[in-house]
């Protein structure tokens, strides 16, 4: 499988990067080799094999549902490049 | 008196205990012996005024007879590991200004034991890199060249920073994270020693993520005994990540016992690799013969996907790291750029904040991930994944530990690979055990024909570090391996 120009646009607008049109097609001939290289992969047979989940043999780790952390605002909100009395600013999203 | 920074860990923390100098004079001597070597670029942050504090607090704990395991000890921190209140930003423009409020699990270790933190060292920007190219605070620089040779070479990646600055003896040892061979692969660049512990062995809360299945925490110090007493440290149950496996952590310097009689050494045919430089060829021969000397039997084993682990991981660890840097969204930390409205500010802001490699990481990531690709893409390397995992349980009913080389080249310079899949092949020999989830140790075993450190793995069953702790340590006294690079910076 390969990728073309547009679908190089669309994985960068699902990514949310913006990409320029002079990006393009460097980007779209270097994904292109990784994925051509990748491509060695359906040489393996993997009909009967199950996908590996965990690499350590594990039971998922349970805890009282109790609130055992946080009250404090000022340290979520420290490092906002924008906040107002404890809330992340953003952009307009609902007009 | 030898120069203090020249002294290991167990040496330094030997002459602490006798009083033979102070944790303040130790640090002292760090501190200048880290401004004199800033052309190697090894640290993005120094942070002296807190080295001091801390060394004072040591040498009042000594005093008081209540010295950590690494009391005094002067460390350099990876920038990806959280440390309260200084720069902690994976060497990424998009995470500027970001200062956590708190450590992370294994800072805190290493802080409750009495260690002292010198500053934050460079790396791969959000570990991706195998040269120390991509950081967004410049390359890193090998204290290491070749024989007659002034040209400056790569000191490998992510954990260049940290592995160039144990090399230099600008830190006493240095925290560093593994997700494809991060620790292993520098550590062979600059003839340290690096372990990647177990999946589970060591918390990753607090560390910035990669790729959250494969990445795991370890030390980069200058011979075994440091790289355990660091690990013994760093390693801990801990809550906060639900990976962490509930396996006390044992006491691995007691491992090093010099006895490897009776131990099955793997060698895994596949990893004699087509165009292996014969230097690295002969010290795997070399290795193996240093230990069957010892008393240890020679086993061949198979690994039959080896060589599908690499393409599989550029799978699985990009579609981790798509998820997992989609956090970086401009509203709660780091650097925003402005847009039109909330998407294009989104897309700005990753545009300017993350570089070209991790761009096209994210990228093929998303890539993978998305509908119609899911299954031919992400579940078949999950499959492969499996493959590979199965072939280390089997051979695992015949030898104790595996051993093969830790890269296939010794150092190059910058600029001399900008084919990204040639530069993922540096991680060729290193990646399986990622995959698996395994224990990896590169030991400095000699040098290539260009005079540069080579290294060799071992590679060792789920938590049992002790025994790569052990192998290791007879390998090094076998390697007798004393090389330094001459003092250039």
């Amino acid at each position: 499988m390969s990728v073309d120009q547009s679908t190089v646009r669309r994985i960068a607008r699902l990514a949310r990067i913006k990409v320029s049109d002079e990006e393009v097609p460097a980007l779209e001939g270097e994904l292109n080799a990784i994925l051509k290289w990748i491509e060695m992969l359906n040489d393996v047979d993997t009909g009967n094999i199950a996908p590996l989940t965990s690499v350590v043999e594990t039971s998922m780790k349970k805890r009282n549902d109790a609130v055992t952390d946080g009250g404090y605002p000022d340290d979520v909100t420290l490092n906002a490049p924008a906040s107002d009395d404890h809330f992340f600013v953003v952009p307009k999203v609902v007009e | 008196m030898t120069n203090l920074t020249d002294l290991t860990i167990a040496e330094a923390r030997a002459g602490l205990a006798a009083g033979d100098f102070s944790a303040s004079e130790l640090t002292e001597a760090y501190i200048e012996a880290v401004e004199a070597a800033r052309v190697l670029n090894a640290y993005v942050v120094e942070t002296p005024d807190i080295a001091r504090q801390m060394a004072k607090a040591s040498d009042e704990r000594i005093a008081a007879g209540t010295a950590g395991l690494l009391e005094g000890i002067p460390l350099g921190i990876k920038d990806l590991f959280a440390t309260k209140g200084v720069h902690t930003q994976a060497c990424s423009h998009i995470l500027d200004g970001f200062k956590p409020p708190y450590n992370a699990t294994v800072t805190q270790n290493l802080f409750d034991d009495g260690a002292v933190m010198l500053g934050k060292l460079n790396m791969d920007e959000f570990a991706m890199g195998s040269s120390n190219e991509t950081s967004y605070y410049g390359n890193v620089i090998n204290p290491w060249r070749r024989s007659n040779s002034n040209a400056a070479l790569v000191p490998g990646g992510s954990s260049g920073g940290s592995a160039s600055a144990v090399c230099a003896h600008i830190c006493a040892g240095a925290t560093a994270t593994d997700t494809g061979g991060s620790i292993r692969q520098p550590a062979a660049f600059t003839g340290t020693v690096g372990i990647k512990p177990t999946y589970g062995r060591v918390s990753r809360w607090g560390v910035v993520a990669f790729a959250s299945s494969l990445d795991q925490a370890g030390p980069i110090a200058r011979d075994v005994r440091d790289s355990a007493i660091l690990l013994q440290s760093m390693a801990s149950v801990d809550a906060k990540d639900t990976t962490s496996v509930d396996v006390p952590v044992p006491d691995y310097e007691a491992a090093l016992n010099g006895d490897v009689r009776g131990l099955r050494v793997g060698i895994p045919a596949e990893y004699q690799v087509d165009g292996m430089p014969q230097d690295i060829a002969r010290l795997w021969q070399q290795g193996a013969a240093w230990l069957k000397a010892r008393g240890a039997e020679i086993v061949e084993v198979s690994l039959p996907h080896t060589k599908y682990a690499l393409p599989a991981y550029y799978i699985v660890a990009p579609a981790e790291a798509s998820s997992n840097l989609a956090r970086y969204d401009g509203v709660r930390y780091g650097l925003r750029v402005d847009g039109n409205d909330i998407i294009d500010m989104y897309e700005n802001t990753r545009a300017a904040g993350f570089g070209k490699e991790v761009k096209r990481r994210i990228m093929i990531g998303t890539y993978v991930l998305s509908a119609g690709y899911y299954d031919a893409y992400y579940v078949k390397a999950q499959k492969i994944r499996s493959l590979i995992k199965r072939d280390f349980d089997e051979a695992w009913n015949k030898v104790d530990v595996m051993l093969t080389p830790a890269t296939p080249s010794p150092a190059f310079a910058p600029g001399e690979i900008t084919d990204p899949v040639q530069m993922y092949l540096n991680d060729i020999f290193t990646v399986t055990v990622n995959m698996a989830g395994l224990p990896g140790i590169a030991v400095p075993a000699g040098l290539s024909e260009e005079g540069l450190p080579l290294a060799l793995q071992l590679i060792g069953k789920p938590f049992d570090e002790e025994t790569l702790f052990r192998t290791a340590h007879v390998m090094e006294q076998d390697a007798g391996f004393t090389a330094r690079p001459d003092r250039w910076w």
